[in-house]
């Protein structure tokens, strides 16, 4: 029973990228593409397991940037969107500019935050910081300010005070839509780390990712490339699954009437 | 009016009004006296106002014209100072991430206090004991609403305003909470005031019935219902009974146009 809903699970993903693997092998061999424009699958295994060591540090390296910047954007995301529950004028105010965040096209201002803040891992953290803090904010000022009325009555009622009406009430509250943030917010830290890499590359010792595929690409070894964004694909994958596996287990909780 | 000559009076209500903002006026000159241990239902057709009073009487609203005291206070005051007062939904109006004890506890922790043998009991009494440790979304819903009347008793209220809190149910639950909650009150003696559309339940549950009119809402009767406690469930089915239900909605008739 288990193993068969386990199948049922991971049984059609799985088809679906054996039949893409597939199509692209044939596609390559059909039309006989070029390597440097278009690799086929085992041209790109085989440049994984050459660059395994290099791709894994980078991606290592890739992660903890990538999951720095999103556990700054959570913990200050949160105390932004407290800050917006507590105060409507601040949040009127101020909302607009948060929006910003959402709006200003990354590529656009990561060489600038780089020359602000420096090479290394501080630019790529912030960098990944800064792209993936607005569905924090958004989500859970939404989850801390629409709570049923009725229950701001139950409180009211109780005469409750403000700290009580925020860490029992408002935050339970925004805890889903904090977790849908969150899980948004997790997928664009590798985005806002692999850009942030682009322009604050470590140097070739020490790099991640983003280092990699500039450098792939300039050399033109476009299996290499594959690799990059076969791993850069993966590491994504990975840490949006972990935050949604955490979620689920947190939402059973918060089922629902 | 026939049953205000008893000599202490809890609320006290005199030409009271509520317009909402754009000019909807709820309640127009409402009157009336209730007093200390009463158990009031308040009838009327929808939309009279009859919840609005309630909210008034809970300090959840103001009125706009009229004097309205509760224990000889502005009802907000009234509220601050005594702490005693406990308000029913019309949903159960549960946490729904806390447990059914947890959301029993919330109004002792809101007075900072905690008092596990307290929430025992009150489970005990609407029997809930078993169900503790569920979490709202796997009750039914009179049991939800057990929970709600539990959370309501558990910090021993003087006055208890039940906002049509069976509307929901089926009729059999709703007998059989009724039969309950009259028992608690035989026991405990607070003072209720009880908002609903049924006739048989208001006849059933209180000393007095108040027919409201169609909106704006003011008392168009005063019924008082003169059978002994303990009232059992075998009580429906008396003559009397019969008459007197059918005298309230004659007057509820006559009220909606």
């Amino acid at each position: 029973m288990n193993t068969r809903a386990l199948i049922t699970q991971i049984g059609p993903p799985l088809f679906f990228f054996a039949f893409f693997v597939l199509s692209w092998y044939a596609l390559v061999e059909f039309f006989d593409i070029p390597p440097y424009l278009l690799p086929g699958p085992p041209r790109v295994a085989e440049a994984v397991s050459t660059h395994a060591d290099r791709l894994i540090d980078a991606a290592l390296l890739t992660a903890m940037g990538a999951l720095s910047g999103f556990a700054l954007s959570f913990a200050f995301g949160f105390a932004v969107a407290l800050l917006f529950s507590q105060s409507r004028i601040i949040e009127r105010g101020l909302y607009p500019y948060a929006i910003f965040l959402q709006t200003v096209p990354i590529v656009a201002i990561a060489p600038l935050i780089v020359l602000w803040i420096g090479y290394g891992l501080q630019g790529v953290v912030a960098v990944s910081f800064i792209i993936s803090l607005f569905p924090i904010i958004a989500n859970t000022t939404a989850g801390l300010t629409q709570v049923d009325p009725r229950l701001l009555d139950l409180f009211a009622m109780n005469n409750a005070n403000r700290w009580h009406v925020l860490f029992k009430l408002r935050v339970p509250n925004a805890v889903p839509n904090m977790l849908t943030g969150a899980r948004i917010s997790s997928g664009l830290s590798v985005i806002g780390a692999i850009v942030g890499e682009f322009f604050a590359g470590y140097g070739t010792d020490d790099f991640g990712l983003g280092y990699l595929i500039i450098q792939t690409s300039g050399q033109a070894k476009t299996d290499y490339l594959f690799a990059c964004i076969l791993f850069c694909t993966l590491l994504g994958l990975a840490i949006f699954s972990a935050v949604g596996l955490v979620s689920n287990r947190l939402l059973r909780r918060w089922g629902g009437e | 009016m026939g049953a205000s000559k008893m000599t202490d009076p809890l609320v006290i209500a005199s030409g009271v009004g509520k317009e909402f903002p754009g000019g909807v006026q709820a309640l127009t000159a409402v009157d009336l006296t209730i007093e200390r241990g009463q158990f009031t239902a308040i009838v009327g057709p929808s939309g009279c106002g009859k919840s609005t009073f309630l909210r008034l009487v809970a300090g959840l609203d103001e009125h706009t014209s009229g004097t309205l005291s509760v224990d000889g206070d502005a009802p907000l005051e009234a509220r601050r100072r005594r702490g005693d007062l406990a308000y029913v939904f019309q949903d159960a109006t549960l946490l729904p991430w806390r447990s059914v004890r947890r959301n029993v506890a919330l109004p002792l922790e809101l007075r900072q206090q905690s008092d596990e043998a307290r929430i025992d009991e009150v489970l005990a009494t609407v029997g809930l004991s078993e169900f503790a440790d569920a979490i709202p979304a796997q009750l039914s819903g009179g049991m939800r609403m057990r929970v709600s009347i539990a959370r309501a008793l558990v910090t021993q209220p003087g006055l208890l305003l039940l906002d049509e809190p069976f509307g929901a149910l089926d009729e059999i639950t709703r007998q059989r909470l009724n039969e309950e909650l009259l028992r608690l009150w035989e026991r405990d003696g607070w003072t209720g005031i009880f908002i609903t559309h049924n006739v048989y339940e208001a006849a059933f549950l209180a000393d007095r019935v108040l027919v409201m009119s169609a909106r704006p809402g003011r008392i168009v009767a005063d019924i008082a219902i003169p059978f002994e406690h303990p009232r059992d469930a075998d009580l429906r089915h008396q003559p009397p009974f019969a008459e007197l239900a059918r005298e309230i909605s004659e007057q509820l008739e006559r009220a909606h146009s």
